[in-house]
């Protein structure tokens, strides 16, 4: 597959692909961590296991501060902490934290500016059977809105670990958003990851071009973020089949945003598709045309969760019951490329 | 901790003119709160300028006990007293409130990095103290010499993050950490026991585990006492539950709920306050808890 960036899962697009859950690189991420920076401590708010800090509680008990069921407890503790020099790693389901919790997290660590790391998992329709209630669509919105708030939505295992050893680093308020579901690896070991930078994971190798484009040839571009990427990607691998020159970019950190990366995009495509596992209001999507509509103005097609709850079921009948299947991205791209 | 009678005269005469600073600098910002922080001068003066080990010249200094500020509305006798105590020039009180002021309307330590918080949006301070505390023990043990004070208000306590904070501290046994609670009995809609009864407050705080100790908050000698218990109670939290009379030096503004949220604005309330604050007397309320049994 010449056209998949070198640096991902060879084994991409076979049928064995490796799937491992997001929010277990979350895990992998904060025990190295913490074993490089003693400053690192974490808290969670009675899902230990379930958010995978238990190897960090088993592996640093006098680090680790169990809160209960108490999510507002769980930031504002944090805040505490981190006014004391530490860095404290701050765990639960992403519509307990930061949702329930998200004016403690205004005022007590982004206000307060406090480097405290807030893991949401659980997040978008995909967490499935448990339903509506507990899949979190809005988060994304809620933490890219706060000034000071580092926003990351890693594609996959290895992207979430490298994320978290990134923002370990970091003195800013920072959100990582993490999934339940057991996703496909998209990236590599060797994949670069850095804060705020944009990558392109699929270019079509140029082919001649209808002579009416105006564009320097690229017919669309897909903006994903999460483990939605994967999908993304499986759409370009159709459209390049058929012809058409596509770009997939993975917008793993949403704030901030990599604006030029973006720009570029849109002068090389003139159609853009977002794609990400939350409302399309206020999510990844609208921060791209908050970008593009000020700087390069370019038709966007949104795929997204259309002002709605989700609901029980499997996680891929979930997402296309809500319009993020791979025929719902597909489609979005045709009627974005006629748009042009 | 005891306290001459050389050194309560001096803590009176120092709040006598923290008051007066309070009024003054409320006067010339023309909004802000007037009932709070006139009743916690007295804990304020006491804290800054006898128990507290800090140094105002190194805000930064690592050593220093932390006081966080809870309920910031009440900020002004914070400034009052940080300014009084050398943080920054008496001068600065004139501008509280004021566009690029040091002196937010509520406390924001990006623009006074002296504070130890920010704070406003209620119920968050105990929490946060508890996370210092914490942070404390796991590097220094139990043994590392510094306190962690949160000031809170009563109505506050209507907040479940309030007592999402003491459960914890009750369950940590953090010994290193005082909350003082300002029992003024009002709030903003009324009188406390009106909006969200809070009684019975003590057994309350009982329930989770905390040392409790009720107090005349306007008596330096109860204060001290309180202080030094809360200090040498070794395996729990401390509260100190201060009986105070809201807008406490100014009799005509004392116990009323509608001195919550606003400052003397009319000549005559402005005569009135200034008057009252004229002269150094003696503040101990003698102040009983109104339900004690």
């Amino acid at each position: 597959m010449s056209n998949l960036n070198s640096k991902l899962n060879p084994k991409l697009f076979d049928a064995d692909v490796e799937q491992v859950p997001i929010r277990k690189g979350f895990g992998e991420g904060l025990l190295k961590a913490a074993e490089i920076d003693k400053r690192i401590v974490g808290l969670c708010a009675d899902l230990t296991e379930s958010t995978q800090m238990l190897a960090f509680k088993e592996k640093f008990p006098t680090r680790f501060v169990e809160i209960g069921v108490a999510e507002q407890n769980l930031v504002t503790v944090a805040s505490g902490m981190a006014a004391m020099g530490k860095i404290p790693f701050v765990s639960s389901y992403a519509v307990f934290s930061p949702g329930r919790n998200w004016e403690q997290i205004r005022t007590t660590i982004c206000y307060n500016n406090r480097p405290v790391k807030i893991a949401g998992s659980h997040a978008g329709v995909s967490v499935g059977p448990d339903g509506g209630s507990h899949q979190a669509l809005e988060d994304i919105a809620i933490t890219r809105v706060l000034p000071r708030m580092v926003v990351i939505s890693p594609c996959d295992a290895i992207e979430a670990r490298k994320a978290t050893l990134a923002t370990a680093k970091t003195d800013s308020p920072t959100y990582i958003r993490l999934a339940r579901e057991k996703t496909p690896i998209i990236t590599t070991e060797e994949a670069p990851f850095e804060i705020g930078k944009a990558t392109t994971v699929f270019k079509s190798e140029m082919r001649n071009t209808n002579a009416t484009t105006r564009n320097s040839g690229y017919d669309i571009g897909l903006i994903a973020t999460g483990a939605l990427l994967f999908k993304a990607l499986k759409v370009a691998k159709k459209l390049d089949e058929q012809g058409k020159n596509v770009i997939v970019m993975n917008l793993s950190t949403i704030k901030p945003l990599d604006h030029e990366s973006i720009i570029k995009l849109a002068h090389e495509t003139r159609a853009i598709v977002t794609i990400e596992e939350h409302q399309i209001v206020g999510g990844m999507g609208s921060a791209v045309a908050e970008c593009l509509g000020a700087h390069f103005p370019v038709p966007i097609e949104f795929i997204g969760v259309k002002d709605q709850f989700g609901q029980s079921g499997k996680p891929d009948e979930l997402l296309e019951h809500y319009g993020m299947g791979e025929k719902d991205i597909y489609s979005a791209a045709q009627r974005a490329m006629l748009r042009k | 901790m005891s306290l001459t009678d050389e050194k309560i005269k001096f803590l009176e005469t120092k709040t006598k003119e923290i008051r007066r600073s309070i009024v003054e600098s409320l006067i010339e910002a023309k909004s802000g709160h007037t009932a709070g922080p006139l009743d916690m001068a007295d804990i304020f003066t006491y804290l800054y300028f006898h128990a507290l080990k800090h140094d105002p010249k190194k805000p930064d200094w690592p050593y220093r006990d932390r006081l966080v500020l809870s309920n910031g509305h009440i900020c002004p006798v914070l400034y009052a007293t940080m300014a009084h105590a050398g943080y920054f020039p008496l001068t600065e009180l004139k501008k509280l409130r004021k566009f690029g002021s040091k002196l937010q309307g509520h406390p924001h330590r990006e623009f006074l990095p002296a504070l130890e918080n920010s704070s406003g949006p209620l119920g968050s301070g105990l929490s946060q103290t508890v996370g210092m505390a914490l942070a404390d023990r796991i590097d220094n043990g139990k043994t590392s010499g510094r306190q962690f004070y949160c000031l809170m208000s009563d109505g506050e306590l209507d907040a479940g993050n309030s007592w999402e904070g003491a459960m914890i501290a009750g369950k940590e046994r953090l010994q290193n950490l005082t909350a003082i609670v300002d029992r003024n009995n009002i709030q903003i809609d009324g009188f406390t026991e009106d909006i969200m009864p809070l009684n019975p407050l003590a057994d309350k705080w009982r329930a989770w585990n905390w040392h409790v100790q009720e107090i005349d908050g306007h008596n330096f000698r109860d204060i001290d006492r309180a202080i030094g218990q809360a200090q040498a109670v070794f395996d729990k939290p401390s509260v100190i539950i201060a009986n105070t009379i809201a807008s406490k030096g100014v009799p005509a503004f004392e116990r009323r709920f509608e001195w919550h949220g606003k400052p003397p604005t009319t000549p005559e309330e402005i005569a009135t306050a200034r008057e009252a604050l004229k002269n150094v007397r003696t503040l101990g309320g003698h102040v009983e808890s109104p339900h004690h049994s």
